[in-house]
Formats: structure tokens, C-alpha cells, sequence
């Protein structure tokens, strides 16, 4: 080091306070548009059935939001008057990356609010930065009940429900359709979603029915695409049920490599997260499947006029219609405008005003009402659906849909998911 | 453990020892013959997988023989391998000869990373399969076999053929041939080789073309079987990688043995403790290299001070 460092190393406190009060204050001027970080799959696995179509619906959704031909309550342009753009980011390359990207949108691009996250393991690694950096952030897709069970936010919010009631739902609804199984076995990603999900899951189960029986629990490498052993594995268990949250491509070589090998044909599947691929999967997805779309969403959103409208903007830009991520955005979207429209009637938009505002609220989406009940306000509650696949014209179409409310499907505030589960899941009160 | 166990272990393990052999095998032919680890070699897979897409889907949109879909994976390959081959050593690599091994590493990564990025360009990010018009797929048209209480796609018989046929071709090349054996003294001293008048760089043109050529058949071949989508190439090159390591850099009886042992590893725990599965495989290469540092089948070398 040469001599003068002592010297940089004094100016650089003076050089941070500098361009700290260069920095422009929080409260939204209206000459200035309110921008937004998106952060969503743009490549890899992940990008073709859920970051793109959250990125589709992103900004189609910003696009009518600033045309304010949303339909009530979210009529105003933008938010309250002021147009918002989008600054989008890739979400590709794991949590290190993204935390970098964080701190590049918050201190660089100079963001009001951030929107993104598709990864359990990218949340958990943003959540504290975003803290850190006091900017209000909406995680909009991650699964993982760990974020506001293990730690708590001021400046993290998350406005879909999360992976707890995949399981709960999914095995209530095995359960009613074939009450009297035996067994079932499992094939998930070895990752922090495949696991969790397989946890909950044969939890909910052992709650349920303690005299079912695992089999297996394959457990291949996220990404590995050859599944040849495995199908063999679970062919030689011959269960009753096969539970799998596989997704991305993953899912799509699983079913195309096991459907020759007859592997359904005794064995029930049900996929928690096979929603997204049911345009993709004609022919290569047993009739009578159970699928999960990760809450009230698409097929299993109620009609509602928001809904309607989700469809016919998201359609302008793709050919098909919204799938969970896309309404999972929208979601994140109208409950941050929201929010942010209360805070500016009642006492500035400023973030702190929009974060008290969003606390504990309850608005509209297309996938219904949401309720920010858990996580001290910060986490999103709502009931769920699940159904089974049906081939029409060549088309899967989705029946027998079954809804189950909030309180027989999630964990009430303070009390952790799988403590719930194997205390019976006991309704608490909403 | 049941006979029908057994019996499992050993067929899962050899489709997927046959389908990593093919993967593994044009990784190893060119590093024993021009010392460079080809991180590319998983994006000449990849290209292999993107092309058969490309190529089938035009097949099945002209209304053709959904049989003419595996001349299609094939033709897919040839292409890749005779165009990228050649591009990749003559407008590259023929420059870098003689640098140091881990240069050439460097060079090949960035390859791999301005490839994969070219894949993204032009076939985007959406995974796709190969799927005939009636929802045919050339994985489960050639019908199934059964073995036991086991029934497997008759496509996996054709991984294995063209895995063994690749092994006794190459083998037959490499020991009972002029080209092969010219090939062997390039492989040992290459200085001499070109004094004796074996032109080192022509061998060095058409050794790259075949490896990329057998990456692309992987590839080409695996298309059917997955959703190709952007990024496999680099979780194969992991798996072939270990392959190679175990066997010997650079052998060809290793990379056999190395892909047969890694297949019934996989296989086995996969039957016997799927949770060990993600570990067994490099368990396995740790334990084989604590054992024999550069692999199975590694020749003897010279130390050089």
C-alpha cells in the first residue's frame, strides 16, 4: 500500500456522505416516473415457465396500469397518477450474484421499489440486503415459509402465500379421492424446494394417515435430466401415489422419459408445481393427475373481472394464457399500488408510509382477495386450490377442482409451519 | 437385495454408463491427443441437442415419416460436428498450440461461455422437446422391452449400440489403422511425429471434428429424452468430467470403465439409498484418484522438470 491511502481512506467517508445527499429523497415527486426493479428468470431452467411469464405479465400489467385501464379498484394510472417503468433484471446465477444485483438496482439504478424472486434461496439471500438498504422489496414467487418464520422485516413484504399449503392442500385432496392408499413414494429436485417440499409433505401425511408408508424418496440432482434409474426405482416400489414438486425442464424429462415406461398406470402423480406445464405437456401427462398451481391461480382463480383483465393483457403479448407465476406478479403489483395509493391519501407516499400502509392489508388480485395476515403483516395468506388433468381436443384442461380456505391450509401468525402440521393443523382464527 | 434388484441396477447402470460413455468419450479422445480439457465439449452437446430439436421439428412439419426423425438426430450431429469441429480449431485453438494446458482451459471456458450465450441468441430461453405431430416422440417409438418385472424404452437398446459400436470403432481406428497409428505417435511425442512427417496439425483438425462430432451425437441423442433447454450443457460437463477423471485423462478403455463404473454407482445407490446418490458418484472419484492420482488408465509419463 503506498502512502497515501490514509489519506484516500479519511475521504472516503466524506465521499459516500457526498453522493448519499446527491441521492434524491424517497418521496415520489410526480415529475419523475416511480421505478421498479424486476427481478425474474430471463435464463436458465427456470426462465421458460416461470421467469418469462412473470416478466410477460410484469410488463403488460405496467403497461394498462399507466394506460389506467385496469379495472376497479385499481383504476388511477400508474400509481395514484404517477407512471411507473420497470428496470429488469436476470435472476440467473444464484443468491451471491443476486445480492450484488440487489445492491446494484438499490444504489445504482437508484429503484424506489423492488419486485422479484422466483428462487427460495434468492429471497432468503435478498431479504436481509433489503433491510440492510431499507428499500421496500415484494418477494412475488419464492415458496420457502422460512423467510418470515425464521427472521422478521420491517422492508420485506411477500404477497403470495407460501409452499406450506401446497403440501396441506395436495394431501387433503389425495386423500378424499383415494382414501384408502396404502403407500406412496416421492421424486424430488435435492435443493431447498424439492426438500422442503417432501418434508411438508410427508408430514402432512404422517399426521394424517401414520399408517401410510413411505416407499422411496428419490432424490435427484436439480438439473440431472436423465431419470432413467429412478423410474425403475420407483416401478419396483409399485405405489400407490407418487408425490413430485419437480418443475422447469426437470419435470418435462421426468414425464417424458416415464410415460413409455407405463409408470402411472398403478400409481397416481400428483405434481404441486405442475401448473405451468400443462400447455407444454399434450400427451405426455396421464389423465386424472393432480395438479397444484401454487394457490388460487389460473384454472382455479374464481371469474372476476381483474382476472378477466389478466387474461386479455397477458394474451396481447403471448399467445397463451397466464400461468401461476404471471398471476403471482400481478399480485405483488396490485398490492404495492395499493398501498401505495392508501399511504398517499392518508399521509404521503414516502416508503415508510407505503410499508405501514401495506401491513396487515387486504386487497384484490386475480387469484382473489389477499390477505397480508402473516409474518407481522408482512406475509401474504389465501386459500387454495387443487383439481386433476383432463384431456380434451387434445388440450389439458383441469376438473374435479376442489378450494380450501385459508384457516384448513395454513399455519396461523407465530406458529411454524411444520409445528403446525404435526400438531394436527388446527384451524386457528383469520 | 432382491435378484430383481440386481437385475435393475445392472441395466439402468449400463444405459446410463453407455449414454455417459458416448458424452465422455470425445472429452477424452481430445485431450489424450491435443492436451486440452474442453470445458466446451458440454456446449457442443448442447449444440448437438438444439439442432436435433431444430432439425425434427422441420421433419415433423413437412408431414414426414415420424420413423425419419432418428435421420434426423443423426444428420443433426454429423452438422454440428463438421461445422463447429472445424470453425472452433481452425479459427482458434491452431493458434493457442503449445501454450500452457490451463490457457487452453481458460480459452475453452470462454468458448463455453460465448456459446451458450449464442444458444440463448437463437433458439431463446424456452425449453423445448421433440414431439411429432400426434404427440409422437422418437424416445418411445421403437416400443418397449422387458426385462422382469422392468420395462424400458426399446430407444435405450440404441444408447447402448451406438455407445459399444463407438468403442470398438475407435478402438479398431486407434490400434489397427495407418491413421490411428500415426494418431498414437502424436499422441506420444509430438515434436517427433512432426520430424518423422506425420502432419500434426491435420491430425489435430480432424481429432477436434470427431470430438465435437461425438459431443454433438450425446447431445443429439439425449434430445428425445429431456426438454433441451439452455444450461445442460454445463451439468454434463461435471458428470463427463468425472467420467474421464476416474478413468484417465486422455484413455479410452478409461473412459468406458470409467462411465460403466460411475453408471452402476448411480444406479445402485439410486436402488439402494437414493439419498446418497447426489455423493456416491464423487465418492467414488475421490476414492479412485486417492488410489491412482491420474486415473485408472493413465499412462506412464516422464516426469518434466
Amino acid at each position: 500500500m503506498d502512502s497515501k491511502s490514509p489519506f484516500c481512506l479519511k475521504l472516503l467517508p466524506a465521499l459516500f456522505a457526498a453522493v448519499a445527499l446527491a441521492l434524491p429523497a424517497t418521496s415520489h415527486a410526480q415529475d419523475r416516473p416511480i421505478r421498479i426493479g424486476l427481478v425474474t428468470f430471463l435464463s436458465g431452467p427456470a426462465a421458460g415457465p416461470f421467469g418469462v411469464p412473470a416478466k410477460i405479465a410484469a410488463e403488460a400489467i405496467v403497461e394498462s396500469l399507466n394506460a389506467g385501464k385496469v379495472p376497479a379498484p385499481y383504476a388511477t394510472k400508474g400509481f395514484g397518477g404517477i407512471p411507473i417503468e420497470l428496470s429488469i433484471i436476470d435472476e440467473a446465477g444464484g443468491a451471491t450474484k443476486q445480492v450484488a444485483e440487489f445492491r446494484n438496482l438499490v444504489e445504482r439504478q437508484n429503484v424506489d421499489f423492488v419486485i422479484g424472486y422466483i428462487g427460495s434461496g434468492d429471497c432468503l439471500a435478498v431479504a436481509p440486503v433489503a433491510e440492510e438498504l431499507k428499500k421496500l422489496t415484494v418477494l412475488f414467487d419464492c415458496g420457502t415459509p422460512r423467510v418470515f418464520e425464521d427472521a422478521s422485516y420491517k422492508y420485506v413484504f411477500r404477497t403470495r402465500s407460501h409452499a406450506t399449503m401446497d403440501a396441506v392442500a395436495g394431501a387433503l385432496y389425495l386423500l378424499d379421492g383415494k382414501p384408502a392408499m396404502k403407500n406412496y413414494a416421492g421424486i424430488n429436485q435435492n435443493y431447498a424446494y424439492g426438500q422442503d417440499s417432501w418434508t411438508d409433505f410427508t408430514a402432512v401425511m404422517s399426521t394424517l394417515r401414520p399408517k401410510v408408508e413411505v416407499t422411496t424418496s428419490q432424490m435427484p440432482k436439480f438439473g440431472a435430466g436423465q431419470y432413467g434409474p429412478e423410474i425403475s426405482a420407483l416401478l419396483q416400489t409399485n405405489s400407490d401415489v407418487i408425490h413430485s414438486s419437480l418443475w422447469g425442464g426437470d419435470l418435462e424429462a421426468f414425464m417424458l422419459q416415464s410415460m413409455p415406461r407405463n409408470l402411472f398406470a398403478n400409481s397416481q402423480l400428483i405434481l404441486v408445481a405442475g401448473e405451468p406445464y400443462l400447455h407444454r405437456l399434450p400427451g405426455n401427462i396421464p389423465d386424472g393427475t393432480i395438479i397444484g398451481a401454487r394457490g388460487p391461480n389460473g384454472a382455479y382463480a374464481q371469474k372476476s373481472a381483474l382476472k378477466d383483465w389478466l387474461i386479455q393483457v397477458y394474451k396481447q403479448k403471448a399467445e397463451i394464457e397466464p400461468n401461476y407465476p404471471a398471476y403471482s406478479v400481478a399480485m405483488a403489483f396490485l398490492g404495492l399500488k395499493a398501498a401505495f395509493e392508501k399511504a398517499k391519501a392518508k399521509n404521503g407516499d414516502d416508503t415508510e408510509a407505503v410499508i405501514k400502509a401495506l401491513e396487515f392489508s387486504t386487497f384484490d388480485s386475480p387469484s382473489g382477495k389477499v390477505m397480508m395476515k402473516l409474518g407481522k403483516g408482512h406475509q401474504a395468506v389465501t386459500g387454495t386450490s387443487y383439481g386433476v388433468t383432463k384431456t380434451v381436443n387434445g388440450q389439458i384442461t383441469l376438473t374435479n377442482i376442489k378450494t380450501y380456505p385459508v384457516e384448513q391450509v395454513q399455519p396461523p401468525e407465530g406458529v411454524k409451519s411444520l409445528d403446525w402440521i404435526k400438531d394436527g393443523m388446527k384451524p386457528g382464527k383469520w | 437385495m432382491t435378484t430383481q434388484q440386481l437385475l435393475a441396477i445392472a441395466i439402468d447402470g449400463l444405459i446410463y454408463a453407455s449414454w455417459l460413455f458416448i458424452i465422455a468419450v470425445g472429452l477424452t479422445l481430445i485431450y489424450g491427443v491435443m492436451k486440452i480439457l474442453n470445458i466446451a465439449h458440454g456446449s457442443l452437446y448442447a449444440l448437438g441437442a438444439f439442432t436435433s430439436v431444430t432439425f425434427t421439428s422441420a421433419w415433423f412439419a413437412h408431414g414426414y415419416p415420424v420413423m425419419g426423425s432418428y435421420a434426423m438426430l443423426a444428420l443433426a450431429a454429423v452438422v454440428v460436428g463438421l461445422v463447429a469441429g472445424p470453425v472452433i480449431e481452425r479459427g482458434l485453438l491452431r493458434f493457442l498450440y503449445g501454450k500452457d494446458e490451463v490457457v487452453l482451459v481458460l480459452v475453452t471456458y470462454a468458448l463455453f461461455l460465448i456459446l451458450e450465450d449464442l444458444i440463448k441468441l437463437v433458439w431463446g430461453v424456452d425449453p423445448l422437446f421433440i414431439q411429432g405431430p400426434k404427440g409422437e416422440t422418437p424416445y418411445a417409438l421403437l416400443g418397449n422391452f422387458s426385462i422382469g418385472s422392468l420395462n424400458y424404452p426399446t430407444y435405450n437398446l440404441l444408447l447402448v449400440g451406438v455407445a459399444v459400436t463407438t468403442a470398438i470403432v475407435l478402438t479398431w481406428v486407434l490400434a489397427r489403422t495407418r491413421a490411428g497409428k500415426l494418431l498414437i505417435a502424436v499422441i506420444h511425442d509430438r515434436e517427433t511425429a512432426a520430424a518423422m512427417g506425420i502432419d500434426v496439425g491435420r491430425t489435430y483438425f480432424v481429432t477436434f471434428t470427431l470430438g465435437a462430432m461425438l459431443a454433438a451425437v450425446g447431445g443429439a441423442l439425449t434430445a428425445p429424452t429431456v426438454s433441451v433447454v439452455t444450461g445442460m450443457g454445463a451439468e454434463v460437463i461435471v458428470i463427463a468430467f468425472a467420467v474421464v477423471v476416474i478413468g484417465g485423462l486422455g484413455s479410452l478403455p478409461g473412459a468406458a470403465l470409467g462411465a460403466l463404473i460411475v453408471g452402476l454407482v448411480r444406479a445402485a445407490s439410486i436402488h439402494l439409498r437414493p439419498e446418497l446418490e447426489l455423493f456416491a458418484v464423487y465418492f467414488v472419484m475421490a476414492a479412485v484418484l486417492i488410489v491412482r492420482p491420474k486415473g485408472l488408465f493413465s499412462a506412464a509419463e516422464v516426469r518434466r522438470i
